[in-house]
């Protein structure tokens, strides 16, 4: 395979429940009987994916197009609609790309970013012509000529900024018209009477003109916009186009006696749902028929599957593991406890202080302040000289050389630019303000299951079982999906001979039989498995071994750390910030991970539990980053300072976390608190270049020295300064990894010993 | 002077031949995977070309 098939056997595996109805209601229709389909594709990212990827698709029949888009990590497959779709999802699997269905109303064009880049070009269009035509009468031209080129820029200039300019002056109207001020108000005002002041200028055949300054401003700022926005926007689509790992919809036994599949939304309250193994739970219901295991990592975060049957209540969200299931639905979605996760969600996030950006709390303090320099020139020069002309001449000058746009693009150029080295290392962030609460924060909190820990167990005291107990074992755990068999059969892959598939069954709720010879051997619960369960510790992560009644061997199993857990912990600490477990599983197993992490834990919390805890730690002063995956982790990531979620969480926890991070090692959190907080000392130097800059400007300005040279040269070098400062978080970012790796390497052996 | 008659118009239908051909880009969607162009023009996917003329006989 390529170099970038990932680990497949660490994703969840129930994706394998992604069914062709499935697939069908996330398509939509082209016209002609063709079908499209979104596939988000993470794991890919070089030209040997895109190969593997659309030969593999274009391979499968009933596939009309095939094709890659490597920056957004998606595909999109057109299909012909004749019988089902073709197997998208496993095929893709099959040669080592995990994938997910990409909601169909998730992406629709980006309209605003097209109008954005328009605008940017017409400006840099209009500013390179402009400023061509001002060199030369910057260089002396005479006065024919002179008036020539000013009347041929506003012929230009005007246009453009009526056409780019949009963007801004119809923020600054509405921020206007409202009451309030923002960092378009300054800008709007700026560039107009810097045009006006032109225009007259030109037509009193007047020395200056300020037409390549008022269009320059423009362009660069229409720089710093669009990069926001293209930040936003991709953090967005691609959060949005991972794993949905709710059920889109069930099999639903009709009264006429046929089963139809139906979308989640239109399942009612008494309907009876055919579940079959490794399918999630729709909505809330209750079992009437059928025994089977079932996983809660995902909705409580406890990591041991429970045994479920007859009359169990099932929450929305959960997995069924070993066994068909039937349930009677007894709320709809919307009633189901997905939905109260949203509303404890929304409360959470209201009760959180609304964070005001760098950029805004800045602006705020701008526009007055250069207003008023403006206005007292003005003034003062009226009084002055009593020359109205010159007074105005110089106000104006006033406005164009503070005009924010350093500052428009020192926040956003940095934030950029961290977001980038963020999307190369995996992690999808949600907007900048995100990156600005994130260097803040003094307190980490992990949630347990599928955060800390991978949520699959694995063996435990592997050398102590006996070799042929574990090879018959690990052939029978092949039989089985549930957790505690893909563990076995990964840790016995090597010995194990196959079994004749006939001969193993599978008893949903207690474990697998085999029958070899006269013997009935059985992998399972002990009291299922042994005919007197003569010892009193049948703890719930334990599976034994019998035949004929009699314990062959005994396996003990736990949850795998992830990737680099004990490095980060020891990462985040050694940093100063005070880390914390808390989770929804049992108090034994929290108790084992933390203490083996040296970390403090709070056991069996409910999801407003988690939120009260956070927001307890919030008004104690604490500034708290929460990293959760489950549904029950989701209020807290709201409530959190800032959050992270890995790709793996439920889709709600996923969009409350403002940083998703793709792969599976937790070095993502010590890494985005790195970049965070070089991004924000770049910020805090950049604000300083630009207000330093101003310092040096308006007195300058004030005192009517400034000609459209000085302007243009002065603007033009102070947005270059603060871009090439931004550029900076690069080399910062490359030292601190060389940092990481080294530290990585050292705490290599230790782990090793230990595990 | 009279240079300007035509080397000012040329220069401009120059710059706006240019946001003309970005303009065309943008909408024809060649900027929607520009990690993706990278790396497909190293791909070594050559098919040969659909034959629009049957093969000449000598």
């Amino acid at each position: 395979m390529s170099c970038c098939a990932p680990g497949v056997e660490i994703t969840s595996g129930d994706i394998a429940a992604t069914r062709a109805e499935e697939v069908r209601l996330a398509s939509f229709e082209l016209g002609d009987g063709i079908r499209q389909t979104d596939l988000s594709v993470p794991a890919m990212h070089c030209g040997g994916c895109i190969a593997a990827v659309e030969n593999a698709l274009n391979a499968l029949p009933g596939v009309e197009t095939a094709r890659v888009n490597l920056s957004g990590k998606r595909a999109t497959i057109c299909w012909r609609d004749a019988t089902t779709p073709p197997p998208f999802v496993e095929t893709l699997r099959s040669i080592g790309y995990e994938s997910h269905l990409f909601d169909p109303g998730a992406e629709r064009k980006d309209t605003a970013l097209s109008e954005l880049l328009r605008a940017l070009a017409v400006a840099g269009f209009a500013a390179s012509n402009i400023m061509l035509l001002s060199v030369s009468v910057w260089a002396g031209a005479d006065p024919a000529t002179r008036d020539l080129f000013h009347a041929l820029s506003a012929l230009i200039a005007l246009p453009a900024l009526a056409y780019s300019g949009r963007v801004f002056f119809r923020s600054a109207w509405s921020a206007v018209r409202h009451g309030r001020t923002n960092m378009d108000v300054p800008i709007s005002i700026g560039v107009l009477l810097a045009f006006g002041l032109s225009l007259y200028e030109t037509v009193h055949h007047g020395a200056h003109a300020y037409f390549d300054a008022s269009v320059t401003l423009l362009f660069f700022l229409l720089i710093g916009r669009t990069l926001d926005h293209l930040m936003r926007e991709r953090a967005r689509t691609a959060v949005k186009g991972l794993a949905q790992l709710a059920a889109r919809g069930a099999l639903v036994a009709q009264p006429d006696g046929r089963n139809a599949y139906l979308p989640v939304s239109e399942i009612q309250v008494g309907m009876t749902i055919l579940l079959a193994a490794g399918e999630r739970v729709p909505v809330d219901g209750r079992v009437v028929s059928g025994q089977s295991d079932i996983d809660r990592s995902l909705v409580t975060g406890e990591s041991a599957p429970v045994p479920v049957a007859n009359g169990a209540v099932l929450q929305a969200g959960t997995l069924n593991l070993t066994g068909p299931l039937t349930l009677v639905a007894t709320a709809v979605a919307r009633d189901s406890f997905l939905a109260e996760m949203m509303r404890l969600m929304e409360t959470a996030e209201a009760g959180r202080s609304a964070y005001r950006r760098i950029a805004d709390r800045a602006s705020r303090l701008y526009a007055p302040v250069v207003h008023a320099a403006a206005l007292l020139t003005m003034i003062g020069w009226l009084l002055a000289t009593g020359d109205l002309h010159r007074a105005v001449t110089v106000a104006i000058a006033v406005l164009i050389i503070t005009c924010p746009c350093a500052l428009g693009l020192a926040v956003p150029m940095v934030q950029v630019m961290a977001a980038r080295r963020l999307f190369e290392r995996g992690m999808l962030l949600k907007d900048g303000g995100a990156l600005e609460r994130l260097a803040e924060i003094d307190t980490v909190v992990f949630d347990k299951t599928g955060t800390l820990t991978l949520g699959q167990p694995r063996l435990l005291h592997r050398e102590t079982i006996d070799t042929d107990a574990l090879a018959l074992a690990a052939a029978m755990a092949t039989h089985s999906r549930h957790p505690y068999s893909r563990a076995l059969a990964a840790a016995g892959a090597a010995i194990a001979s196959p079994l004749d598939a006939g001969a193993v069954a599978e008893i949903p709720g207690a474990g697998l039989e085999a029958r070899i010879g006269a013997h009935v051997y059985r992998l399972g619960r002990a009291s299922w498995a042994l005919s007197q369960s003569d010892d009193d510790a049948v703890d719930n992560a334990n599976v034994v071994l019998s035949r004929d009644g009699q314990s062959l061997a005994r396996f003990a199993f736990e949850d795998r750390l992830r990737d680099g857990a004990r490095a980060t912990i020891a990462d985040l600490t050694g940093g100063g910030l005070a880390v914390e477990v808390l989770s929804g599983d049992r108090d034994e197993a929290v108790r084992r991970i933390a203490g083996e992490l040296g970390a403090q834990h709070l056991s069996e919390v409910t999801p407003a539990g988690k939120v009260a805890r956070v927001t307890a730690l919030e008004s104690s002063g604490h500034r708290v980053l929460m990293v959760g995956d489950g549904l029950n982790d989701a209020p807290a990531l709201a409530a959190a300072y800032a959050s992270m979620a890995p790709a793996s969480a439920a889709d709600v926890g996923r969009n409350a976390a403002d940083l998703v991070f793709l792969h599976e090692s937790l070095h993502a959190v010590p890494e985005a608190i790195g970049i965070a907080r070089s991004a924000a000392r770049l910020v805090q130097q950049n604000l300083a270049l630009a207000i330093g800059y101003n310092v040096i400007a308006v007195p300058v300005a004030v005192l009517g020295c400034v000609t459209p040279l000085i302007a243009a040269v002065a603007m033009s070098s102070s947005s270059i300064v603060v871009i090439a400062n931004a550029l900076r978080l690069r080399s910062v970012k490359r030292n601190s990894e060389t940092r990481m790796t080294a530290k990585a390497v050292a705490a290599q052996p230790a782990m090793g010993k230990s595990a | 002077m009279t240079d300007f008659l035509y080397l000012v118009p040329i220069a401009l239908a120059l710059g706006l031949a240019g946001l003309g051909a970005f303009m065309w880009a943008l909408r024809s969607g060649q900027y929607d995977d520009l990690d993706g162009a990278a790396e497909r023009i190293l791909l070594d996917d050559d098919k040969p070309l659909p034959q629009k003329h049957a093969p000449r006989k000598s």
